[in-house]
């Protein structure tokens, strides 16, 4: 499909009820928000990324999605910030409810790349593939659609190859795009389930010469290019042998406990929540926020909080993401996106913190 | 034998349901408990021992509490709780007829039924007697299916000591009940010292018995390791821990202890899943 015609995708969608939802600049990133037609896409603008680093750069072309992640994902959408999950008025022997269940979205996320993919099916398992079932993620992510686009360019923080999770899509999409710069700037589009082939079906598009799709394999093979990477064999052991470790102390050394790297993650789902009521005392609703394992509060029980250290609270959130995360849901949770260092205030980097517990200095392994 | 995951599935896994007070005990100067029963739109509840209710103080907050009361009384739900913290203390001050939020039951039980012919030796410390009453009123039920039967109970003080009437009429079930105070007063002519004193005094042969252990993880593993000692095997041993929870079915992370979710993985687990894990500090 030639560039130009990006728009008949939006109308497309728009047409066919959902809410699109994808990549736009705000104060200085690229993050994901609602969006309605091309020319809310960040054109001919990338991302330079590294540890504790991120800056938008002018492309000297017009690429559409020619940049690689930014602050968010997409489980905001699915799994959000915050929401009400009731709320219940005290009424005799009962309780009424008195909020309106919410209506699931229908979006179609634009622009979500390999390594995202990998993140919201990890999400999948954690809300949908277990003994319960979240209602509200399950049903809006059901009827949501994901569009894709094939990353042809790496960020320095980037580690997907590593994590067996990109730069190619190859599952879990509806569309896939591959955006080609040279010699005339057009996608090529693959379907990946129904409901891709029918919105397909609504494209100007005509049928891939095999020179496209040796472009477009040649510029994925490009973001392939990947300086950061992860030793995984044997990593979930690994850590579980060096819950004592020294290394956590010398972390805790440069981690602010802030909190950042576990809201930038794609994966990362710990939630609170908060009780509040009115002043009558019979009105009362229940909130759910994203939490976070770096938060002093995150484990307290009755006399303190388990964690009271960085150390302890650095060793749950990468323990938990390269390791423990198997046991609970048979995969790594982590997708070598690379958000938990370029997001990091002080530039700490779990490739290079799992390197030093691989490799301890003058250690034995 | 393993803990085993919830195979029941709730439609609205995060919504309270209402439940009358019907009756409020005061055990001690901090400890009530509450007799519950279903309110409009509530069904009757069966759960197994070790499982534990989200108890919902409307307005105020959500906590996980034990379930208290006998398996085989579906006609009321017993809690027991101790006033220290904000939720807590405002179940602790509910009156008769007052609504409660309940959500349950969840998690993983005590393996009563599978210790049929073996010892079985129940420890307790301080408040952890209230997640093993629903075991103990089991074992007295059906007494004559177990070999000896013990209950080792320790608390910090005689004022303390929960449940005087059930530990009688334990002891007239035929069940071996022993009871120790870290702190004595001019009137106690018990024992005293921590649970693990209490070992030498129980009628069991470690090699055919099973424990079943709730208090201060400290008191746990002390137990554990001590029953291990005399001869058991660690398989046999079960212990129940305790963290934060929000949801109780494994959405929002907080009661995570290595790779187990207490909430669903949990709480009671057998002893060789948490003896490492629990000797490690802040995990």
């Amino acid at each position: 499909m030639p560039a130009d015609r990006l728009d008949r995708l939006f109308e497309a969608l728009i047409a066919r009820g959902y809410l699109c939802v994808g990549p736009t600049l705000r104060e200085g990133a690229i993050v994901y928000d609602e969006i309605s037609s091309s020319a809310d896409l960040p054109q001919g603008w990338t991302d330079e990324q590294g540890p504790g680093h991120y800056r938008l750069r002018q492309r000297a072309d017009g690429a559409w999605f020619g940049y690689v992640v930014g602050p968010h994902s997409w489980k905001k959408y699915l799994f959000e910030p915050e929401r009400r999950l009731w709320q219940l008025k005290r009424a005799g022997q009962r309780f009424e409810r008195t909020d309106e269940p919410p209506t699931p979205k229908r979006y179609a996320f634009i622009g979500v790349r390999a390594c995202e993919i990998a993140a919201l099916r990890i999400q999948d398992r954690v809300f949908a593939g277990g003994s319960f079932v979240e209602p509200g993620y399950a049903r809006t992510r059901e009827q949501s659609l994901v569009i894709a686009v094939n990353c042809t360019q790496a960020a320095a923080t980037c580690f997907c190859v590593a994590m067996n999770t990109g730069p190619e899509v190859r599952e879990g999409y509806d569309l896939a795009l591959t955006e080609i710069l040279e010699p005339s700037h057009c996608f090529v589009i693959g379907a990946g389930s129904e409901r891709g082939r029918e919105l397909l079906s609504a494209l100007p598009t005509a049928p891939c010469t095999a020179e496209l799709q040796q472009a477009a394999k040649t510029a994925v093979a490009q973001a392939s290019r990947q300086t950061r990477t992860m030793e995984t064999a044997g990593l979930k052991e690994l850590l579980q042998k060096n819950l004592e470790s020294p290394q956590w102390q010398d972390i805790a050394t440069r981690c602010l406990s802030c909190a950042n790297c576990t809201m930038a993650c794609p994966t990362c789902f710990c939630s609170s929540v908060e009780d509040t009521s009115d002043l009558t005392g019979d009105h009362a609703e229940r909130w759910q926020r994203w939490d976070s394992c770096f938060n002093p509060d995150f484990s307290y029980i009755h006399g303190g909080e388990v964690r009271q250290t960085t150390a302890s609270r650095y060793r749950q959130w990468m323990t938990h993401k390269l390791s423990t995360w198997f046991d609970q849901f048979g995969s790594s949770g982590c997708v070598g996106c690379g958000r938990c260092i370029t997001w990091c205030p002080v530039g700490i980097d779990l490739t290079e913190e799992v390197r030093k517990m691989t490799q301890p200095e003058g250690g034995r392994p | 034998m393993e803990s085993r995951r919830p195979e029941t599935v709730a439609a609205e896994p995060l919504l309270p349901q209402p439940w009358i007070v019907r009756e409020v005990i005061r055990e001690t100067g901090d400890v009530v408990t509450l007799s519950l029963q279903p309110g409009e739109g509530a069904a009757a509840m069966s759960f197994g021992p070790g499982q534990f209710n989200m108890l919902y103080a409307f307005g105020v907050g959500e906590v996980p509490i034990s379930i208290s009361g006998d398996p085989a009384d579906a006609s009321r739900l017993i809690h027991t709780i101790r006033d220290v913290g904000l939720v807590s203390r405002a179940l602790c001050g509910l009156q008769p007829g007052a609504l409660v939020g309940v959500r349950g039951p969840f998690g993983s039980r005590w393996p009563v039924e599978d210790q049929a012919g073996h010892d079985v030796v129940v420890a307790a410390g301080g408040i952890g007697l209230a997640p093993l009453r629903p075991a103990l009123y089991h074992l007295a039920r059906h007494r004559a299916r177990y070999g000896n039967v013990v209950l080792l109970y320790g608390a910090r003080k005689p004022d303390e000591l929960l449940f005087g009437v059930e530990l009688e009429a334990w002891r007239q079930a035929g069940i071996q009940v022993e009871v120790t105070v870290d702190h004595a007063d001019a009137a106690w002519r018990g024992n005293l010292g921590v649970v693990t004193t209490l070992i030498r005094h129980a009628r069991f042969t470690p090699e055919k018995a099973a424990a079943f252990i709730c208090g201060p993880e400290v008191m746990m593993r002390f137990t554990a390791a001590a029953l291990e000692e005399r001869g058991m095997a660690p398989e046999r041993l079960f212990i129940s821990m305790e963290r934060n929870m929000k949801c109780a079915v494994g959405f929002c992370g907080h009661c995570q202890l290595g790779p187990e979710f207490i909430c669903m993985d949990g709480p009671v687990f057998a002893w060789p899943r948490m003896r490492r894990l629990i000797a490690i500090r802040e995990l």
